[in-house]
């Protein structure tokens, strides 16, 4: 059995934090070039900027957005490794220290409802463990802004319902959201599992770069894409054609008197950052 | 339209913006997030003046040493709504920066007291670089959700909503 040290993870976690605040992942770049050249008007222009405020975070050293977010980590655990130390601590002291040390904005606050103290260093990160096979650590990050966060939905629908109900579904979460996420988004759905684990399938979506293996599910995707960009909110809500970037969805199994969708939205500033060790 | 405004000199120009205009602003901008409207409220006073300014919704990452600003775009207008019009009612702002739409509440206590920018969300790079000085002012306790006195120039807007109360939003 392979031992690691619970603190290897800090210097690592430390790491995504501040490389995500900071780089645009190339894919959604790339999708934001394609959508700028489709684009005409306002709607291009903006999207323009978009590429600029890239280019300046990156070699100027500013944060992509002033919400640097809350830390979101999957850590996928090969099961023949032994972790050595406390790893609930050395996941938040890496955050810690990613957020010290690469000037990103502290957005935690100790309670939520009655003391919104804040926590001064952007922990306790959210973090979700699971169990891989093998001896490897998969640790996957998502710094995710407020604001898009706040537009959010979850709905149990009947299994009588289907595709258009949750394409419609998606549809009015993003109408509601309007210019207040942030767009042209990134959509994260969930459909299947429960209450809880929908959500996380939704939020997990966010961490795809390219559509579903499985042709149904792309087609809703396709499909979502279409009618989400049909709504002419446009970059920052001033119209065109993109509202979105992508959607991505993720499925699992789940009651047969249950159908739960999850829409996780993101903003055009969907930063992550992943690497195993 | 495009246009280039510096503040206080052109406060006239400012009643004659149409929605969707484009506009460069150079101004003093006073930050302020859910919690400082929240705490400013709650004074028997408001402890700075007001008048003719220019309210910021936003709340900065750190500078970095010799930087004047971090990053420094929007955030979202709709969760201020609760205490603008009060805002509006109490002080003499003449301008609000944020992004998104408006409760209709709102609208209606801008009409005619302010014009409503927004600024591009999720462009905090770009809008560092329009901040030439930048000083906390009030509950500096706060961090960045304290209320800064932020220098800007050029700083890139749309008018969302215009002094005669028309907005840009509105997709299909």
């Amino acid at each position: 059995m392979k031992t690691v040290k619970a603190e290897t993870l800090i210097p690592v976690i430390k790491y995504l934090c501040i490389r995500a605040a900071y780089n645009l992942p190339a894919t959604y770049l790339r999708l934001i070039k394609k959508a700028a050249a489709a684009e005409t008007g306002r709607a291009a222009e903006i999207l323009k900027l978009v590429l600029k405020n890239a280019r300046i975070a990156k070699e100027e050293l500013y944060p992509l957005c002033q919400d640097t977010g809350s830390a979101v980590l999957f850590i996928e655990i090969g099961q023949e490794i032994f972790i050595k130390g406390d790893i609930n601590k050395a996941v938040d002291e890496g955050v810690r220290l990613g957020f010290k040390e690469g000037y990103l904005r502290k957005s935690i606050v100790s309670d939520p409802l009655f003391v919104r103290k804040n926590t001064a260093d952007n922990t306790p990160a959210v973090v979700h463990f699971s169990f891989i096979k093998g001896d490897k650590i998969k640790i996957k990050l998502i710094l995710k802004g407020g604001g898009a966060e706040n537009t959010s939905k979850l709905k149990m629908f009947n299994p009588s319902d289907g595709k258009t109900e949750i394409i419609s579904f998606i549809r009015d979460t993003v109408k509601a959201a309007g210019a207040k996420a942030c767009p042209p988004l990134v959509i994260g759905v969930g459909i299947g599992g429960n209450f809880e684990e929908c959500s996380l399938l939704a939020k997990k979506a966010l961490l795809r770069k390219t559509k579903h293996k499985n042709k149904m599910y792309r087609q809703l995707e396709d499909e979502a894409l279409n009618a989400v960009n049909e709504l002419n909110i446009g970059p920052q809500g001033l119209g065109g054609k993109t509202t979105a970037l992508a959607v991505f969805a993720e499925y699992a199994p789940c009651h047969m008197a249950s159908l739960p969708v999850a829409v996780n939205i993101c903003c055009h500033s969907h930063r992550t950052a992943q690497c195993e060790i | 339209m495009k246009y280039f405004i510096t503040l206080p000199k052109d406060k006239a120009k400012l009643k004659l913006l149409k929605s969707g205009d484009e506009v460069f602003l150079t101004a003093t901008l006073y930050s302020m997030r859910d919690k400082a409207h929240a705490l400013l409220l709650a004074e028997n006073k408001i402890p700075i003046n007001l008048k003719d300014a220019i309210i910021y919704y936003m709340g900065p990452t750190p500078a970095r040493a010799g930087r004047a600003c971090g990053a420094c775009g929007p955030t979202t207008s709709a969760r201020m709504d609760k205490y603008t019009p009060t805002i509006i009612k109490k002080t003499s702002i003449i301008g609000i920066i944020g992004k998104g739409e408006r409760n209709f509440e709102t609208a209606n206590a801008m009409k005619g007291r302010c014009v409503y920018f927004c600024a591009y969300g999720g462009l905090g790079a770009l809008y560092a670089k329009c901040i030439i000085k930048s000083k906390a002012v009030l509950y500096k306790n706060l961090g960045a959700e304290a209320v800064y006195e932020l220098k800007a120039e050029n700083f890139p807007l749309v008018v969302a909503q215009d002094f005669k109360g028309n907005t840009v939003y509105g997709g299909k």
